[in-house]
């Protein structure tokens, strides 16, 4: 086991400086930020002060080495357009993005298992092909494309919803719709291949010979183990739509990561950028790291097989 | 015997007939006028879809609605241009980016899969570490943080997403590749004195093109929704080229003054097209590869 976690963490560590090297690069290869920091008219001779002030003078290995170093301490640089460090920045949003990263995953849940195991109980009924119909649906919709449609039936024609913004539970819910939408349908693909495995095993079959009725094989039986990969994709998942909502926070004005993300980009402001974007690897190598290890423990043919 | 043998061809012919029957009639039959669409846009566009129609109002709705008119059947935008020629030649943009990107991401996946998995060694270790990375951010987010800093173009976006969605292959044909190694005809090539590029030219390329496809024909949605995401955001197609991400986008200021039109219809296509080549490759997949039913 302590074998399998150093494989894991090393393979890890590795993974985040390939990551790191390859954003600190392509920032540095599509322009000269120097030029977007000081005015206009600023002469070579200011045009180098900022360079230095900004570190910006020193080679890149140097520059990446001291990036790292910082990284490690918690520190990712300082904003250009804020003037404040970007690690503040992130998590001043952060809260923000949660809040919708987790009402996501709630919905997300919400129809998407339900949904599964009635599709997975009744499999190729009718039933089940409306499931396997919305689940088409989930990857076929682009989810911003939802949420203008869900802002133009509740907030322009109905006037239900605010449009944009955050504040109590009726600023959350189109943006949280929009953005679980298409995580709703993969849960329920993976509920209903799920709960069709475990109900097809033999520890199920022998509760139906006992003479169990199919409410308790289903909810006591099936259902919790059926539910194990389905929660842990939840767990991923949270973690993505908190750094890859970019384009529903930008519809809906939501002030979380993705638009900070949005925001930076658009003021050329590449210490944010590649903070931000180096946050959400971080934070998406960290998951997959514990999930991992996790299901090492539960099962010992991972770590003696991988 | 010599029933039995009768049987067989009609049997063979009766099961190539119900393998038509089991085509995707209706994605295919979407997806052939979409292209057609596309290829013939110059003549079936009624109008410039970068020029405001003359004679037309602009936000005029569409034709069924009051205010509308048959000039522009399905409206105009915000500078006057026809609604429907810009979808029209939307789809071009759209299909142009979805399927060369696929080919892009396909070209680089498979070549790196099958050099990882049939080299081995630290090359795959190499190869696979640089995967891992490039996974580890959400495809989307990566995309936005490319498009943003090289700038926007057509051809610039169908690069990036070649460049953001060749992992899935990477990983999945490596494995194909590794249990393709240890076979038969393989390992026979090697004794014959085959080289090595040889080797996969003749032996693995062509033993995962099934799955290669398979994989080409999930990506392709995917795509397409890429672009219309990043042109959306501003950083996709640039104006005034009609690009359904960019329609919608440009329908967003003025969504609230209830201009439907501009937002449902380039969505619609968007989700048509999608629809279409998920309900294909569902079928091309099972055609094609039973082994991947799960992917």
């Amino acid at each position: 086991m302590a074998r399998f976690v150093v494989r894991r963490v090393a393979y890890s560590l590795v993974t985040l400086l390939i990551l790191s090297a390859t954003i600190f690069l392509i920032v540095r290869m599509t322009g000269d930020p120097v030029l977007l920091l000081a005015e206009a008219s600023a002469s070579e001779e200011d045009l180098d002060r900022v360079r230095h002030q900004w570190g910006l003078d020193r080679s890149w290995p140097v520059q990446y080495a001291t990036f790292m170093q910082n990284a490690f301490m918690g520190e990712l640089g300082k904003s250009f357009n804020y003037r404040l460090p970007v690690s503040e920045l992130y998590f001043q949003r952060l809260p923000n993005s949660l809040l919708l990263g987790l009402s996501a995953t709630l919905i997300s849940l919400l129809i998407g298992v339900p949904a599964g195991i009635v599709s997975a109980v009744k499999v190729n009924t009718w039933w089940d092909n409306v499931a396997k119909g919305v689940a088409l649906l989930g990857l076929s919709i682009p989810g911003f494309w939802l949420g203008l449609v869900l802002i133009l039936v509740f907030s322009v024609w109905l006037r239900w919803l605010p449009t944009s913004g955050a504040g109590d539970w009726r600023h959350v819910i189109m943006p949280a719709l929009a953005l679980g939408w298409y995580f709703a349908a993969s849960m329920l693909r993976l509920t209903r291949s799920s709960m069709l495995e475990v109900l097809g095993s033999e520890y199920i079959k022998l509760a139906r010979l006992k003479g169990l009725p199919d409410v308790v094989v289903i909810a006591l039986h099936a259902f919790k183990n059926a539910l194990i990969p389905v929660f842990t994709l939840a767990g991923v998942n949270l973690v993505v739509m908190v750094n890859a909502a970019v384009i529903i926070e930008v519809i809906f004005a939501w002030p979380g990561i993705g638009r900070l993300l949005y925001e930076g980009i658009f003021q050329r402001d590449f210490p944010l950028v590649q903070g931000v974007v180096i946050m959400a690897g971080f934070m998406i190598v960290g998951i997959n790291l514990v999930v991992d290890i996790l299901y090492a423990l539960i099962d010992p043919r991972i770590r003696l097989t991988r | 015997m010599a029933t039995i043998a009768g049987d067989r061809p009609r049997a063979r012919g009766v099961s190539r007939l119900s393998g038509l029957r089991q085509a995707p009639l209706v994605p295919a039959l979407i997806l052939g006028a979409l292209m057609l669409v596309a290829l013939l846009a110059d003549l079936i566009a009624p109008h410039d879809p970068t020029l405001p129609v003359e004679g037309a109002t602009m936000f005029a709705p569409p034709f069924w609605m009051e205010g509308g008119s048959a000039l522009t059947p399905l409206g105009t935008d915000f500078q006057g241009r026809d609604v429907l020629s810009r979808l029209i030649y939307g789809a071009r943009v759209s299909l142009i980016v979805g399927l060369m990107g696929t080919l892009v991401a396909g070209a680089i996946g498979t070549a790196l899969g099958i050099v990882a998995g049939y080299v081995g060694g630290w090359v795959d270790q190499v190869i696979m570490r640089v995967t891992d990375a490039w996974l580890a951010l959400p495809a989307l987010v990566f995309a936005i943080f490319l498009a943003a800093m090289i700038g926007p173009s057509m051809w610039n976006i169908i690069v990036i997403l070649g460049a953001v969605y060749w992992t899935r292959y990477a990983r999945v044909i490596r494995g194909e590749v590794l249990t393709l190694r240890e076979r038969e005809f393989v390992k026979l090539a090697e004794i014959a004195g085959a080289s090595t590029l040889r080797v996969i030219k003749k032996h693995i390329l062509p033993n995962v093109m099934n799955t290669a496809t398979v994989l080409a024909s999930l990506t392709v949605g995917v795509v397409i929704i890429a672009e219309a995401s990043l042109s959306f955001l501003g950083v996709g197609v640039p104006p005034p080229q009609p690009a359904w991400g960019l329609m919608l986008s440009e329908a967003r200021p003025t969504l609230m003054a209830g201009q439907w039109w501009l937002t449902v219809f380039p969505g619609a296509c968007i989700l048509l097209i999608v629809l279409a080549t998920q309900l294909f490759g569902d079928w091309l997949r099972v055609r094609l590869d039973p082994q991947t039913r799960n992917l």
